[in-house]
């Protein structure tokens, strides 16, 4: 059970097993993703044909490399564009959330509260469906009463980025909540006293603690745009991202450039990862 | 702390009124009523309940919404099976550095694409994959064997894909499980089943319950990992609804689909929260 209970040797043993199979089993497909990608064959299976880089740099079909792949290159850049607008509207409205819910004291504060984490229990297909549905009803009343077609909210990348904005504004929220209850407003109120106005205040001495959360939120909603599939999936339109375009690949079959992609963004989550553990670790020190 | 304005005050609500009334509250409505409609004409729709009926009455649409819970379930108890030893070796057996960087690879498929995650099952299992080859060479089998595209395969991405958001509350609410509480236990003359059922599991059931429900809704909600292990035959509920809206063009017959699984998920959600006696904030902490 643990270290003190003494155990039999062999229960030990095969415990010891059990826990290193499963780290086995978790890292497995990693692994083998990120290896087919040097390998020189055109399918990403066995057998091993010997160590290439053509998956990367390669510039003509059909072993074509990432690099020179423009329909993986500019999903690369769509998907960034739709993460950046998503963080920028998501860590500003959980900011004003979570000011809204540790600061102000309102009627059905509660009720709100419940609603706001609403988005984090419906499933991502169908926030996308209603989502669609409901910019579908607003073209149809819209053009019913003004003849105006409002094209913006036909399915297309503004659609996506408001979809993915719906649920991850709740992450944001739970994370800078968490962070302004340790706050000690009483800074906030010396400010006060020494003249400030309130937003001053809140500019030089509640964002500055703030932002390591802040900067936290932006990397994880950076990163949950940028690999959401389920909800993008319903609201995409004819450019799509990149997790639409090597799902399209991927169920027809696709040569390793799929691999090279999928190490390029295990190197960029792992450095997002990285950076997001450096802002924590400051976190610990006043 | 002075309260604010009562302006601060609306300019503080109006983001999150607009954010949820909305991206939330009224597209869910809209669905409903859309659901509860029918086309007879072109552009001319009636209230009906056709499409709930249309659902109940086609087995095929029927038994994958039936076939989509229970595997959601299995996989949920498959990953809290597989999950709890791991975590209490990780949060009771280990110390120092080691609990931190096993703690740490745990979290590593969250930051990396679930599309990856399941390219790398595609891999593993395709006939020409990975497994296959290495059955073939120990001489366990004769050909090439395919295990992709049947139900163990969309089981076993499942449950890796859910397996960190078991192990984070469980490793958590473990760690703050006293072992002297576990050696009283032995000290009474309990054994290592006993202490377990007695001690361990009642202490850790917060973490069990969260952990389950996360778990649950996320593979409920689904549509790569079965759709790319199971291939035609996945039959996952998802799935249809992507059909109708996309393939089908038939809005009134998939809303109402969501609406019956968004109905589903909520209803489990809220018996599991039930039955350990959370609230919803408490179990997404």
């Amino acid at each position: 059970m643990i270290p003190s209970i003494p155990q039999p040797k062999a229960f030990r043993g095969f415990y010891a097993a059990y826990v290193s199979i499963f780290f086995i089993y978790l890292i497995a497909p990693l692994v083998v993703v990120a290896v087919f990608a040097f390998n020189d064959s055109l399918f990403p299976s066995l057998p091993w044909n010997g160590f290439t880089l053509d998956w990367f740099i390669n510039d003509t079909e059909p072993r074509l490399g990432l690099f020179q792949d423009h329909a993986l290159t500019e999903s690369i850049g769509t998907s960034a564009i739709v993460a950046f607008w998503v963080t920028v509207l998501a860590v500003s409205a959980g900011t004003c959330n979570a000011f809204l819910f540790e600061r102000e004291k309102f009627p059905f504060k509660d009720l709100l509260y419940i609603l706001m984490l609403a988005p984090l229990v419906i499933p991502g297909v169908i926030l996308g469906i209603s989502i669609l549905v409901f910019s579908n009803s607003i073209i149809n009343w819209v053009e019913a009463f003004s003849g105006i077609e409002i094209d913006a909210l036909r399915p297309g990348l503004a659609l996506v980025v408001v979809g993915q904005f719906a649920f991850i504004t709740t992450i944001v929220t739970l994370v800078v909540s968490a962070r302004l209850r340790k706050f000690d407003s009483t800074l906030e109120e010396a400010a006060l006293n020494l003249g400030a106005t309130r937003l001053v205040a809140i500019r030089t001495i509640t964002l500055p603690y703030l932002k390591p959360a802040l900067f936290g939120a932006a990397i994880v909603t950076f990163l949950m745009s940028f690999e959401n599939f389920n909800t993008t999936l319903m609201l995409v339109g004819s450019d799509a991202p990149l997790t639409i375009e090597m799902y399209d690949r991927l169920r027809e079959g696709s040569t390793p450039v799929l691999n090279a992609v999928s190490i390029l963004l295990m190197v960029g989550s792992g450095i997002l990862a990285l950076l997001s553990i450096f802002v924590q670790r400051d976190r610990n020190k006043p | 702390m002075k309260e604010t304005s009562r302006l601060g005050l609306l300019l503080l609500l109006a983001p999150i009124l607009l954010w949820l009334a909305c991206l939330v509250i009224l597209p869910h409505i809209d669905m409903l009523i859309i659901s509860l409609r029918t086309r007879v004409a072109a552009r001319v729709y009636e209230p009906s309940f056709n499409n709930y009926i249309e659902f109940f009455t086609e087995p095929l649409y029927w038994n994958t919404f039936a076939r989509t819970a229970i595997m959601s379930v299995t996989a949920t108890m498959m990953t809290l099976m597989i999950a709890f030893p791991v975590s209490f070796y990780i949060a009771k057996m280990l110390r120092g550095r080691i609990k931190n960087f096993l703690f740490m690879l745990c979290l590593i498929p969250f930051w990396v694409s679930e599309l990856v995650r399941t390219f790398g099952w595609m891999i593993l299992l395709r006939e020409t994959g990975v497994v296959s080859n290495a059955l073939q060479w120990l001489g366990l089998v004769d050909g090439p064997v395919e295990m992709l595209y049947n139900d163990a395969a969309i089981m076993v991405g499942l449950v890796y894909t859910s397996m960190l958001f078991m192990v984070v509350p469980l490793v958590t609410v473990l760690d703050s499980l006293d072992d002297s509480l576990i050696e009283a236990g032995y000290d009474l003359g309990g054994n290592g089943f006993t202490v377990t059922r007695e001690i361990v599991i009642p202490h850790a059931m917060p973490g069990i319950a969260s952990g389950c429900v996360v778990v649950f809704m996320l593979t409920l909600g689904n549509y790569l990992t079965p759709t790319l292990l199971g291939g035609k035959e996945s039959l996952w509920f998802t799935e249809q609804i992507y059909n109708q809206f996309i393939t089908r063009f038939n809005w009134e017959l998939g809303s109402a689909f969501g609406f019956l699984l968004l109905v589903l998920s909520s209803v489990i959600v809220w018996l599991g929260l039930r039955l350990s006696g959370q609230t919803l904030s408490q179990a997404i902490r």
